[in-house]
């Protein structure tokens, strides 16, 4: 009887200890899958067009070989132009930065209004807001490139920002709209008594405490700006494309030998500052993801 | 008249937010919808005519094309995330020690730019010198994996890259989901002797319904926009065997030069998401002002 027990327990121990193995191996096979395109990518851009030729796709490099990246940065062709994603990459750090500082201030001092200061139709503007979060853009893009047209900032980076700031607003509203409701109103109604007004209110209560949801909303509009194609491929023009569109181009372009080492370096450059974004602040490019969609 | 002024600051400082949005959303897709009746060809005309462009685009075989992939596109897309990110989390629900590790590593594609996983997809899957060639090198000279060149096949590599972007950010939302349920009741019938498999089928995720339809709102939303992808990854191609109505409606504003074509295929897209998202999103917001 008691050996039974015995034998029975230990066998369930076994079968645990095969279930959390499996487990382990499972999970392990998994996060091989995700992370062999990163390593094909690093490996392929290290080796030599010859050595991509005649050895394995998922063999290390035999001569590590940095030649590919420099071209990648200053010499690979997007088309008829021949200089490497440097201009390009710049003219995405020109585009990404006003727009995701202007779009972030217009969210964070909407939200406050929209979550402190509600008037008579502020609900319903919201729901519009919240809406245009949500179209295809394919919808706006004909009117938009006209618009741009007659502002006189077709192709330029200037209209590229207006674009971003334009569409990246309902999303930076919502996201400083949800945090500003979990502050109390009790703050704000004191803080009236006192005789502060709007923007006191605003500036000595309610930023100091919106730290979290400035660097969440920052890295979720630098994330969607940085890897932005389409409004970039729609409304650049040759020499202010961003560095996702010169990437495609360089990828596609058709004169001369395919160079894979060149693309998979492009890619890397062209990936490098949303990943180490990703790296540093994962937690809060996670709570920007989940932000939009988790009831909160 | 500051007293005045502190009143109505906050309307003010809304408005121009509000005007934006009123112009570039809702009168852009007015202006879209508009020229979508009209008889637009390179060049803008307003006189209504009809549905004439809608007709047209529902009897182009490269439309029907482009819905047939959405759909085939969408529903793989969609369920497979789904499956599997519901099995990642589910696996780093069980205190695993390197889940904060293990999380970054399923996660970071969805930090990557669409035209990248297209662009490392695009190698990984040509079948010259990419897998299906290192396959044959390991000694299986038979076999073949000719998915990105194949015209019938080339959609499936798209489901692919899309499913390895987007299925952590599945993972994501659904390990939030798991954690904020009661653990009370989990350890009632952990108590109770019910076995594990039993808690999570029949009490978490039943419990999780909402989160799934976040999940597929927001993988919906990824498909019909998906656009990016299919550029970087096939071009289309080959032929237009893999285009979706984002890249339809884009060849056709800016390559054909068919604005009223464009516009008539935008606003079924527009359509098809609004059929998704509105309910949605009607419900959250009655939900949130019930509250």
């Amino acid at each position: 009887m008691t050996d039974d027990i015995h034998s029975t327990s230990q066998t369930n121990m076994i079968g645990k200890l095969a279930l959390r193995w499996g487990l382990y191996i499972l999970l392990c096979l998994f996060a091989l899958y995700y992370l062999m395109p990163l390593f094909v990518m690093v490996t392929t851009s290290l080796k030599s067009l010859d050595e991509i030729r005649t050895g394995s796709l998922v063999a290390l490099p035999r001569d590590v070989t940095f030649a590919a990246w420099g071209t990648a940065w200053s010499s690979a062709c997007t088309g008829i132009q021949c200089e490497g994603l440097r201009p390009y990459f710049w003219n995405s750090v020109l585009l990404a930065v006003p727009a995701v500082l202007i779009s972030t201030l217009i969210g964070a001092i909407n939200g406050y209004v929209i979550a402190k200061w509600r008037f008579k139709g502020a609900n319903l503007i919201f729901s519009l807001m919240l809406f245009g979060c949500f179209i295809p853009f394919q919808v706006v893009l004909l009117p938009m490139a006209r618009m741009l047209g007659l502002m006189g900032m077709a192709g330029s980076i200037t209209g590229l920002i207006f674009v971003h700031v334009v569409y990246g607003i309902g999303f930076t509203t919502l996201f400083f709209r949800n945090y500003y409701v979990t502050i109390p109103t009790e703050l704000v109604k004191a803080a009236k008594v006192d005789g502060a007004g709007f923007f006191r209110i605003l500036w000595e209560i309610f930023l100091p405490l919106s730290l979290p949801i400035i660097v969440v909303t920052i890295i979720w509009q630098f994330t969607q700006i940085w890897n932005d194609f389409l409004f970039g491929v729609s409304f650049s023009q040759a020499g202010t494309q961003p560095v996702t569109v010169a990437l495609n181009n360089i990828v596609n372009s058709t004169t001369g030998v395919k160079e894979y080492n060149v693309d998979m370096a492009s890619a890397i450059i062209a990936a490098l500052p949303t990943l180490v974004v990703y790296v540093v602040a994962g937690k809060y490019f996670i709570r920007g993801l989940t932000a939009g969609s988790v009831k909160g | 008249m500051s007293e005045w002024l502190e009143r109505h600051i906050p309307k003010m400082v809304l408005a121009p937010s509000f005007a934006a949005i009123l112009i570039f959303v809702y009168g852009f897709i007015g202006w879209t919808a508009w020229v979508s009746l009209t008889k637009s060809k390179l060049l803008p005309k307003y006189d209504i005519v009809g549905l004439f462009q809608y007709d047209r685009l529902f009897a182009s075989p490269r439309w029907d094309t482009a819905i047939d992939n959405l759909f085939i596109f969408g529903f793989l897309f969609i369920v497979i995330s789904m499956i599997l990110g519901l099995l990642l989390a589910i696996m780093l629900d069980q205190k695993i020690r390197t889940e904060g590790a293990l999380r970054t590593i399923f996660l970071y594609p969805m930090a990557l730019s669409l035209i990248v996983t297209g662009t490392a997809w695009k190698w990984i899957l040509n079948p010259g010198l990419g897998l299906e060639a290192t396959v044959k090198g390991w000694g299986f000279e038979s076999f073949t994996f000719d998915w990105l060149v194949n015209p019938d096949m080339a959609i499936y590599t798209v489901v692919i890259a899309g499913v390895w972007q987007a299925s952590g950010f599945v993972m994501a939302l659904f390990l939030a989901g798991l954690r904020s349920v009661d653990q009370e009741i989990i350890k009632a019938a952990q108590v109770d002797g019910i076995p594990t498999w039993r808690i999570y089928s029949a009490i978490i995720i039943p419990s999780m319904a909402p989160i799934f339809l976040s999940a597929f709102i927001v993988l919906a939303h990824l498909a019909i926009k998906s656009f990016d992808l299919v550029i970087a990854l096939t071009g289309g191609g080959p032929g237009y065997a893999t285009d979706l109505p984002a890249t339809f409606m884009y060849t056709m504003a800016f390559s054909r030069g068919n604005i009223g074509q464009a516009a008539s295929s935008a606003m079924v897209m527009m359509a098809v998401v609004f059929a998704i998202v509105v309910p949605y999103l009607y419900s959250e917001l009655r939900a949130k002002n019930d509250g």
